[in-house]
């Protein structure tokens, strides 16, 4: 049976354009090789890491979902753990919300006002919270 | 002698307790994203650690959730581990 996964992982930025673009076809590739379908891509480029991995303070971001069987993950991150220019990886299963989110997210157009709405939502009740850290300072 | 009344230094405050609520389920949020690193500021403290639910008023379903997308978030350094002055 095939789940749907979400798989981001960070390239070292050392990397020139053309080795970082064959390092992520080599997984798009790996992916197709093993009956795995890419539902979608994110490239996120050249990112600030919080805190440095490796002696890096950056990288390079990427993102794709797709669905596969359960068994090849195992060996997705088998090639994760053994390739130098990967320093973290991070695969996701998804539910069917996480699924839910990802299509509105990546087709904007299609549900516009939904997508916007669930997001801005939380932001008004943001005064709540700043309450509420006041309190944490307290105790 | 002793004054009968009891008088404050400060006029004491009674506080207004304002219902707390879960905001996930109030807005119909079912899926909290990890890739979203300013969303889930909002629920760490400034050391970047997570804010209990009894100061949050999230409901324990999507604290769990809350907590899970906060710690993917900083496995891929989206987020810092430790920190001073997050916000």
């Amino acid at each position: 049976m095939l789940k749907q996964y979400e798989t981001v992982f960070i390239l070292t930025p050392v990397l020139s354009d053309n080795q970082m673009k064959e390092a992520v076809a080599k997984y798009r590739d790996l992916i197709l090789a093993n009956e795995g379908q890419i539902v979608y891509e994110e490239d996120w480029g050249l990112k600030k890491l919080a805190y440095p991995i490796q002696k890096k303070s950056t990288g390079f971001y990427h993102l794709i979902g797709f669905t596969a069987a359960p068994e090849f993950i195992a060996r997705l991150e088998l090639q994760y753990r053994r390739d130098e220019r990967i320093i973290r990886f991070l695969t996701f299963a998804m539910d069917k919300h996480a699924i839910a989110y990802a299509e509105k997210r990546n087709n904007p157009a299609k549900e516009n006002l939904p997508a916007k709405e669930t997001k801005p939502a939380p932001k008004v009740s943001k005064p709540d919270i700043d309450d509420d850290i006041e309190i944490d300072e307290e105790d | 002698m002793a004054n009968k009344e009891i008088r404050f230094l400060n006029p004491p405050t009674v506080e207004v307790k304002r219902k707390k609520y879960c905001r996930f389920q109030k807005a119909g949020i079912k899926y909290i994203d990890y890739k979203d690193p300013e969303f889930l500021k909002r629920f760490l403290n400034e050391q970047g650690k997570i804010l209990p639910r009894r100061l949050t008023g999230t409901s324990l379903k999507y604290q769990r959730k809350v907590a899970q997308a906060v710690k993917r978030a900083r496995h891929l350094a989206l987020l810092p581990y430790v920190t001073d002055l997050l916000k």
